[in-house]
């Protein structure tokens, strides 16, 4: 089997979102739905010496994150119905519309907060990897939208035969939980995610990722 | 968890079409030049023409390309994925190479999102006439039919010209449609066959660096070079540059930077109050520096320098005046020098030790020195400003000290280099719609427009920058709002503006025309409703580039829709009622002819470009091209015999000028000129703070908006919220929470807007986006709502520039 996944370059991210936007305008998603988000991630503290001069610790870094394509999806095991399976020849995880009883399951177990319940539409909505797309031989949109290209798309394989298999930095959760298919070039001043001493400071901004 | 599942409420959802078979866009990795366009172009061709058959669902969809065409400084590819008579979606530029490094003008978040901008529910409709009895500002309007609306504007037009004269007669800036040839160009050239009009010059962006320092300095716009030309392992210092935030196309100057942090290895440092985009993922190094002392921290590296035996001495002397006594230009007093500025031998007596800076700048004495060693001791060094600091009280005199700073190490004219000023850009200008002659030749600085509606001849040569009289003839009595945010928005201080605008006795005829309902349109008389560039013919160069350029050519996604019409054909329908219908037309011409036209004087310039019909089914051209040098060489090789456009012909560290000047103008309270790049606080500086009003506001370009264009898009703002950046020094001792409603204060006004607890501003400032749209209830207590910033900023204008000092205020703030 084929096993898709993406690749984050955090030394080249600006946190402009435009993969979120892009994501929003192809799948015509809402505020409240994200497929794919960016987390800030600050920490640090400020400091005033005898002169009245400022000097400070602190550090903010941007992550892309969207569905990971899991090798154990979470959502997958939490569904009651069926509805999100690991397709077999992509080993991208999609939902079945038709089935999905919207309960949000999938969206309580997955520790990345990647599926979403649409009430409008009645059923769970997540990153499919733009399969459609994919089978056709193109990026998907969020990838082709970059303007740092600061992500890719391909086989887990070979981006981490490029890149090398880091698969989380704070504030991700343990890789070992789930195995995401995603492989990260840590920004500057990354915490490791077992040793996170920051905090994610736009919660606001995001769907289904708690600070 | 999550935040609801409501759907977004400014425009309905369209159920998603799955397919959307565009095989073949995706292109091989070219070469560079011509060949890659031209095979970038051909794929494109194949791209549409799959495209028009596909679609899984069996609905027709097309290809149709057009351009974003804001003022953010560039201008992205848009692909609009059109059916039924709908942008079903947008794609970028996916043409030619995709790796980094590569040239793809890839739109950012905002050009994604203009599907919902076009479609928004607060798009003007109808021709609309301001209710009777009601005033400018109250917001009631009524509609009208188109004949009657340009009736009356020919009518009032005329009247107010015969009454007034041309010199009454005014066309504001048009930022909301600046990339695109046809800009708001139709009304000078209407106006221009019938007399003309009174014009403006420089713009809010930066006057301080354009009129205030570069032509005293290096006589205009010299030795810039882009992002680029950044060589291996290279230091980039960067002053109140962010363009991360600023510049994020994917072919724009912040792109550059980061391709030469990553495979230049350049080591960059950003010297800012706040820590802007650059600097967090990227390894950039971040400085905080309190508001407005930049020429202070330029002060105290020169002292190190000096001190260090780091001074390009040899440079200065030959390539510039006055950093010296033994260079100082004829007629300079004793001790004019830079270099006795520095000592304390001159002006203020006080010798500019690096913790001399620190007590000014808040930056540790240690790190200054080390900054001073850094920069001295790079070599090549390139050295950048924004336009933040020349937007503040002290802006000319603060970007002459940034650009002093490549000069003291020799680091200028040369590769590798920059002058100091903003990152030089180049690349093709497209020819615009001519406009002909004006008549009128007197101007002003265009940050006086609202002194020029209240008391114009009140605005003079020497105190407030009029060119071509001694005063102004006449004040405005009929102003034209074409695609701008001014009134209610973007100018400084929105309360005292509107008062203005809003006295019916100055402005006799107030006229706005846009595409959504802004505030500002709340304050004219007649309210016309436009078309997006992308529902009509348009083209335009790629933006700010150097190495690449483009040319875009747009045709309309969408029929008109209501009785939405763009600016050509509406003014053309003036001209008729004023009689001068053909010439303006020249013959008959549409807006439609005059894009093809201007296309093919385009080709007169770029050889390679395709023919009309070619690039009706391309839609883009683009090449890559040579970086330029900055055009240096001539200078540098014989500066006596290829002087700059300087009174001296030198690179002006001492500028006459200015010392001219400085006992010539009539100055405002907290300006001074000096002729060398001193220190000054300026108005409203940073000593100038008061229990009242004690933080100092700095003022930000926002990833959410292109100054008030796309503002009222809710998506984006969702994206990235309105909010002000609060220290947790400052808040902690206010008692306020990330996410409290604030309430902000200036001595001009009042907003509401949430707080961002947040390490990326530094203690004792607050940082604002400006482009927000001001909501108040002006006959109320007037505090805004909507969170503009210029609600606090003042009418300030800059000593030598004139333009805006708009960055510059002092603030409380306080939980609502």
């Amino acid at each position: 089997m084929t096993q898709y996944g993406f690749y984050f370059d955090g030394t080249r991210c600006t946190g402009c979102k435009t993969c979120v936007l892009a994501c929003k305008d192809r799948f015509d998603l809402p505020s409240e739905i994200a497929n794919r988000q960016v987390i800030e991630y600050e920490g640090g503290s400020w400091e005033r010496d005898a002169d009245d001069c400022w000097t400070t610790s602190s550090f903010t870094y941007y992550l892309s994150v969207a569905c990971n394509h899991c090798d154990d999806p979470a959502c997958t095991a939490a569904c009651p119905v069926g509805a999100v399976h690991k397709d077999e020849e992509t080993g991208l995880v999609l939902p079945n519309d038709d089935t999905c009883i919207g309960c949000g399951a999938c969206a309580m177990a997955c520790p990345y907060g990647a599926p979403h319940v649409d009430g409008q539409l009645g059923h769970m909505v997540k990153c499919t990897g733009c399969a459609d797309r994919v089978a056709e031989g193109r990026q998907p949109v969020c990838v082709e939208a970059c303007p740092q290209r600061a992500l890719a798309f391909g086989e887990i394989k070979d981006l981490r035969a490029a890149h090398g298999d880091l698969a989380a930095i704070a504030p991700l959760p343990d890789p070992s939980q789930t195995g995401p298919n995603v492989v990260l070039t840590e920004p500057a001043g990354a915490e490791a995610w077992d040793a996170a001493d920051g905090a994610i400071v736009n919660a606001a901004e995001l769907v289904g990722i708690q600070a | 968890m999550g935040m609801g599942n409501g759907s977004g409420t400014e425009v309905s959802r369209r159920s998603f079409v799955r397919a959307s078979a565009l095989a073949g866009v995706a292109l091989a990795a070219s070469d560079a030049g011509c060949a890659f366009a031209t095979r970038a172009l051909a794929a494109e061709k194949d791209a549409s023409t799959k495209d028009a058959s596909a679609g899984a669902d069996g609905g027709d969809e097309r290809i149709v390309w057009t351009h974003c065409h804001v003022n953010c400084g560039g201008a992205c590819v848009l692909q609009c994925h059109v059916r039924d008579g709908e942008i079903a979606y947008v794609e970028s530029d996916n043409t030619g190479d995709p790796s980094f490094g590569g040239f793809q003008a890839r739109a950012c978040l905002r050009g994604r999102s203009i599907r919902r901008w076009i479609n928004g529910d607060d798009r003007l409709n109808y021709p609309l006439r301001r209710v009777a009895g009601t005033r400018r500002g109250d917001g009631q309007y009524e509609r009208i039919s188109w004949d009657e609306a340009l009736d009356t504007i020919a009518s009032e037009f005329t009247r107010i010209r015969e009454t007034y004269g041309n010199e009454s007669i005014f066309i504001q800036e048009c930022s909301g449609v600046e990339q695109n040839f046809m800009m708001n160009n139709p009304f000078f050239r209407l106006f221009n066959l019938l007399g003309g009009e009174v014009t403006r010059y420089g713009n809010y962006s930066n006057a301080g660096l354009s009129f205030g320092a570069r032509p005293y300095t290096y006589g205009g716009s010299w030795g810039e070079r882009p992002f680029s030309s950044i060589q291996e392992g290279e230091l980039v210092v960067l002053f109140g540059n962010a363009p991360s935030d600023t510049r994020m196309a994917g072919d724009g100057a912040g792109y550059d930077l980061n391709v030469v942090r990553e495979q230049k290895h350049a080591k960059i440092i950003v010297i800012d109050p706040r820590r802007s985009d650059i600097a967090t993922n990227q390894g950039v190094e971040w400085i905080p520096i309190r508001p407005q002392t930049d020429a202070a921290l330029v002060a105290g590296i020169a002292h190190e320098l000096i001190a260090s035996d780091l001074v390009d001495v040899d440079f200065l002397h030959t390539y510039c005046v006055g950093y010296d006594e033994q260079t100082l230009p004829e007629g300079a007093p004793a001790n004019s020098s830079y270099y006795a500025y520095v000592m304390g031998t001159g002006y203020d007596m006080v010798e500019k030790t690096p913790a001399w800076a620190s007590k000014v700048t808040q930056i540790p004495e240690a790190r200054i020195v080390e900054l001073a060693h850094q920069i001295g001791e790079a070599k090549p060094c390139f050295i950048a400003q924004g336009w933040g600091p020349q937007r503040r009280t002290n802006g000319d005199s603060a970007a002459r000290a940034i650009m002093l700073l490549p000069q003291l190490v020799g680091q200028v004219g040369k590769p590798g280099t920059n002058s100091g000023a903003r990152e030089g850009n180049g690349g093709f200008a497209i020819p615009t719609l001519p406009t002909g002659d004006n008549p009128v030749t007197v101007k002003f600085p265009n940050f006086r427009w609202p002194e020029a509606i209240k008391d114009g001849p009140s605005l003079t040569a020497t105190k407030d920058g009029v060119t071509g009289a001694d005063a102004l003839p006449s004040s405005i009595k009929f102003l034209v709002n074409y695609g701008n945010n001014m009134v209610a928005n973007q100018n400084g201080d929105v309360n005292a503006t509107t008062d203005i605008v809003r006295d019916e006795s100055l402005c006799e005829f107030v006229l706005a025309y846009d595409v959504v309902m802004t505030d500002s349109c709340k304050y004219a008389d007649i309210i016309l409703p436009d078309l997006t560039p992308q529902e009509t013919w348009t083209l335009s160069s790629q933006g700010e580039n150097n190495n690449s350029e483009g040319i875009w050519l747009g045709q309309p996604t969408t029929e008109p829709k209501f009785e939405r019409r763009e600016v050509y054909e509406v003014c053309a329908d003036l001209a008729r009622r004023l009689g001068v219908y053909d010439e303006f037309t020249d013959g008959g011409k549409t807006r439609e002819d005059w894009c093809h036209e201007l296309y093919d004087q385009c080709r007169d310039d770029v050889p390679n470009l395709p023919s009309w019909d070619e690039a009706l089914a391309h839609g883009i051209y683009k090449e890559q091209i040579p970086v330029t040098d900055g055009g240096t060489e001539d200078f540098i090789d014989d500066p006596t015999a290829n002087p700059l456009k300087t009174a001296t012909g030198k690179i002006q560290v001492y500028a006459p000028e200015l010392a001219e000047l400085a006992k010539t103008s009539e100055l405002a309270e907290g300006d001074a000129i000096y002729p060398v790049p001193a220190y000054v606080p300026g108005f409203d500086g940073p000593d100038a703070e008061s229990d009242a009003y004690p933080l100092q506001l700095v003022v930000y370009h926002t990833k959410a908006h292109t100054h008030s264009t796309y503002a009222n898009n809710r998506i984006i703002q969702d994206a990235h919220p309105h909010n002000a950046w609060v220290n947790p020094i400052d808040a902690e001792a206010r008692g306020i929470a990330d996410g409290d409603e604030l309430l902000v204060s200036s001595a001009q006004g009042a907003i509401r807007i949430p707080a961002r607890v947040t390490n990326r501003i530094i203690p004792g400032a607050v940082a604002i986006p400006q482009g927000a749209w001001h909501d108040a209830d002006m006959d109320g207590d007037r505090v805004d709502a909507g969170g503009c910033v210029n609600t606090l900023s003042s009418r300030h204008a800059i000593a030598v520039g004139k333009g805006t000092g708009q960055n510059t205020a002092h603030v409380q703030i306080a939980r609502a």
